[in-house]
């Protein structure tokens, strides 16, 4: 790649004028200053965090109109949630908040094997949040309440008219029509918001991947943290925009 | 016109192209895609928009040929409908939101503020592949058959009437919407963190200003059109959704978040045009711009300004009375700060050495029809006469005086104006200073009879009209023609200019920017060492220094 070249180039240039001093290799060539590198892509990040509220912000305001149209329906279609799974998932979210800290500190304290438990750790919580999500996805699909793909309005009409289902959950009281309709636009959303966050949260635990990789080859120990931390402020904002849903989905309508 | 002229060329028969510059550095086709340089992916991007911008021309040659009868005589009205969907969707996605930001902006605006190159090389190129993406998912979109909801997707129409490729048109814009997001993000960055010693906010140049008002636009505008585009797509795609009223959807809700971004798109489109006239204007009238901070913060207040009008779209889809009429007076509040650049650049004008090379016929066609096209938007933002003139040929008039008459005036303006600087040889000046009077006269011709139209009754949107609206179309059609041979005469002479043209020097223009004060083509890296701020912006005074201390010194 043309870039790498030409990093080489201005490190062998350096090494010739040696103007500046000695440019760590990381530096990047057309940066002044490892300080400016770091400010630069720090702010970069922040930036891209806000296209990200934008782009969630979208989804948000139809939740926010459609509650406010549909407000009985939305409560009935919240109380379906298992809110117990909701809290498991948002205690692991913040846990692997708190181990991505503790990566992004033995980053700049230069410890390696700490580096490596902790970026492991938050990856598994990371898929420990997908696998309840996925728990929860299923019921739903059981359910029939999966919107477009796996519904019936029956299930909410006549919850007992699955007997099968029903057993599991007796508590499921039936709902008049057009509340029954209704629903599904809160499930849409649901599914639209939380299929979303867990999108970026299969992008962080990929990349998560690639950083274990490569911080068990070195990386990310000598100095440059970086990338640890521009990732770190992702994970961190994907946290948060759970820590919006999970309220905003679960928690609002029970008194 | 007198022989008048500020161009100041080396003496060809001994003068040479720079040897080592950022085209010769590395050769190769993968030296090309593989770039970081800001410069090399200008020129890729500046190829890709000139290719969008001919199919997307060629669909309005289509469209002004099928008008030029009233009856559907060319193309059924289901084609019709196509080709001006496609026509809208290719020039606002593939054209005007990149065209002078990712071309002349990527080039100039590190060179501008005195850096090596962007913030983000990497993310430079990644943005310029999206574009590519999406543009490459468009003509598959057009190959298999096109989509005729016109460009603005509206629902229901788009997600539960029509079996066009709504899907592969709306992840095109997706797609393409993050290439913008991506080069707004590097130019923000680029202009707070990368500034060369003594660059401060108030000696960067307009053009600086312009694009990063454009670029807060891009980055805070375009993710909510991603994610619009991403719930038409479930809704066509699941079946359900948030915009259908079918399924207890608000189809205004659509149009909202559409026009949340679709609103400030037009000031992405606008503001880096603006930017380069405030170039332009300087250097030819020898003057700074007068206003200087005043025009620096009103691209700002555009930008703000921009983020609260986009209501005034929907003055007849069911919006409350009192929301039109705070949106209508918002709108009004826009013409303030465009009001304050046209202004200001008169003033600059005002007792300045004017001449006029090409690039300041343009900046003129652009000063002209922009005030037409600004000042039939108030028509538009007042809720009265817009209910009347919305939807007509008046609304088409407006945005083409825009986004043509500006725009794309702005664009062949800083294209003709950088192109020694990008290629290190002139344009042919008479056969381009021909070419920008014919795009003026063909313009004018082509859409001033649409506001006649407009105010007539000709919706806009039909392949078909009355008979007694001929005339006007006739006119229209033949200016078209006149305008189509206005922007080929451009990519012959450009490209010939490439080996025949003359050798440009530093600085051909004695413009004061620090892009002028390295070679041409520069290399890589830029500039030698990094520069020094020293003086204001538009100094012509301090240019003239330095050559005279560059004459003693070889003296």
């Amino acid at each position: 790649m043309s870039d790498s070249t030409a990093i080489s180039n201005s490190a062998a240039a350096d090494v010739g004028h040696s103007h500046h001093g000695e440019h760590p290799p990381y530096q990047r060539h057309h940066f002044e200053t490892v300080e400016q590198q770091a400010d630069t892509t720090n702010f970069a990040m922040w930036l891209f965090l806000l296209t990200e509220v934008m782009f969630f912000g979208g989804l948000f305001t139809a939740y926010m109109i459609m509650r406010n149209w549909y407000y009985p329906a939305f409560v009935e279609a919240s109380h379906q949630l298992n809110i117990g799974w909701g809290s498991a998932n948002t205690a692991v979210l913040i846990l692997s908040s708190f181990t991505m800290a503790m990566g992004v500190w033995s980053a700049e304290m230069r410890k390696k094997g700490m580096l490596v438990l902790f970026l492991s750790l938050t990856f598994i919580l990371g898929l420990a949040f997908l696998g309840i999500k996925s728990i929860e996805y299923h019921e739903k699909w059981v359910k029939h309440h999966v919107p477009g793909l796996h519904w019936s309005d029956a299930s909410f009409l006549n919850p007992a008219s699955d007997p099968e289902v029903h057993k599991d959950y007796p508590g499921d009281k039936p709902l008049q029509s057009d509340m029954a309709e209704k629903t599904q636009m809160y499930f849409f959303l649901y599914f639209a918001m939380t299929g979303m966050h867990a999108l970026h949260m299969i992008i962080g635990i990929s990349i998560l991947g690639f950083m274990i990789v490569r911080a068990r080859a070195g990386a990310y120990t000598t100095g440059h943290v970086n990338y640890v931390e521009n990732f770190g402020l992702y994970w961190h904002f994907v946290d948060i925009i759970w820590i919006f849903l999970f309220p905003l989905l679960y928690l609002i309508s029970r008194h | 016109m007198s022989a008048a002229t500020i161009v100041s060329l080396p003496d060809q028969s001994t003068a040479r192209i720079p040897k080592m510059n950022f085209l010769t550095k590395e050769n190769g086709l993968l030296s090309w895609l593989l770039t970081g340089d800001h410069k090399r992916i200008a020129t890729l991007y500046l190829i890709s928009i000139t290719f969008f911008f001919f199919i997307g021309g060629a669909l309005a040659g289509l469209i002004r040929l099928e008008l030029l009868t009233p009856q559907t005589s060319l193309m059924a009205a289901d084609t019709y409908n196509k080709v001006f969907t496609m026509h809208g969707v290719i020039m606002v996605f593939l054209f005007l939101v990149p065209s002078v930001p990712a071309t002349i902006g990527n080039f100039m605006i590190p060179m501008m503020v005195g850096a090596k190159d962007l913030a983000l090389p990497k993310v430079n190129l990644l943005s310029w592949y999206l574009y590519i993406i999406a543009g490459c998912m468009v003509i598959y979109t057009m190959a298999a058959g096109g989509v005729d909801t016109g460009w603005t997707f509206t629902t229901p129409l788009s997600t539960h009437y029509l079996n066009t490729h709504v899907i592969s048109t709306g992840l095109a814009i997706f797609v393409a919407g993050f290439s913008s997001i991506f080069t707004g993000l590097n130019f923000i960055v680029t202009i707070h963190k990368m500034r060369c010693p003594g660059m401060t906010w108030f000696r960067l140049p307009l053009f600086v200003w312009a694009n990063y008002a454009a670029s807060i636009l891009m980055v805070l505008g375009t993710p909510v059109l991603a994610i619009t585009l991403v719930l038409v797509v479930l809704e066509r795609t699941v079946h359900i959704g948030v915009f259908d009223p079918a399924y207890g959807g608000d189809p205004i809700l659509f149009q909202h978040l559409f026009w949340f971004y679709s609103h400030p798109a037009v000031y992405i489109m606008i503001l880096p045009g603006m930017g380069v006239i405030s170039e332009v204007v300087s250097t030819f009238s020898r003057k700074r711009v007068f206003g200087y901070t005043a025009v620096a913060f009103s691209s700002v207040a555009i930008a703000v300004f921009g983020f609260f009008v986009w209501a005034h779209h929907m003055f007849i889809m069911g919006i409350s009375n009192y929301a039109a009429l705070v949106f209508s007076l918002l709108t009004m509040l826009v013409a303030v700060p465009s009001a304050i650049k046209i202004f200001n650049w008169a003033f600059t004008l005002y007792k300045g050495s004017i001449t006029f090379e090409t690039p300041m016929l343009y900046a003129f066609g652009f000063m002209g029809l922009f005030t037409i096209g600004g000042m039939t938007g108030v028509f538009l933002g007042s809720t009265g006469t817009d209910i009347h003139l919305t939807e007509t040929y008046f609304i088409v008039a407006h945005f083409h005086f825009v986004m043509v008459g500006g725009m794309l005036m702005a664009f062949l303006s800083g294209i003709h104006f950088w192109w020694p600087k990008w290629t290190g040889r002139m344009y042919p000046e008479k056969i381009s200073q021909f070419a920008a009077v014919v795009t003026f006269i063909g313009f004018n011709f082509t859409f001033f009879p649409q506001f006649i139209l407009g105010t007539l009754g000709m919706p806009r949107r039909y392949a078909a009209y009355p008979p007694e609206f001929q005339a006007l179309n006739v006119f229209s059609t033949a200016g078209a023609t006149i305008l189509g041979v206005g922007y080929l005469l451009p990519i012959l002479y450009l490209t010939w200019s490439l080996k025949y043209g003359e050798v440009a020097g530093n600085n051909p223009w004695q413009a004061t920017g620090l892009e002028w004060q390295t070679q041409s083509p520069p290399l890589t890296e830029n500039f030698p060492e990094i520069p020094i701020m020293d003086h204001e912006a538009y100094d012509y005074e301090w240019l003239e220094r330095q050559q005279e201390k560059e004459v003693a010194s070889v003296g």
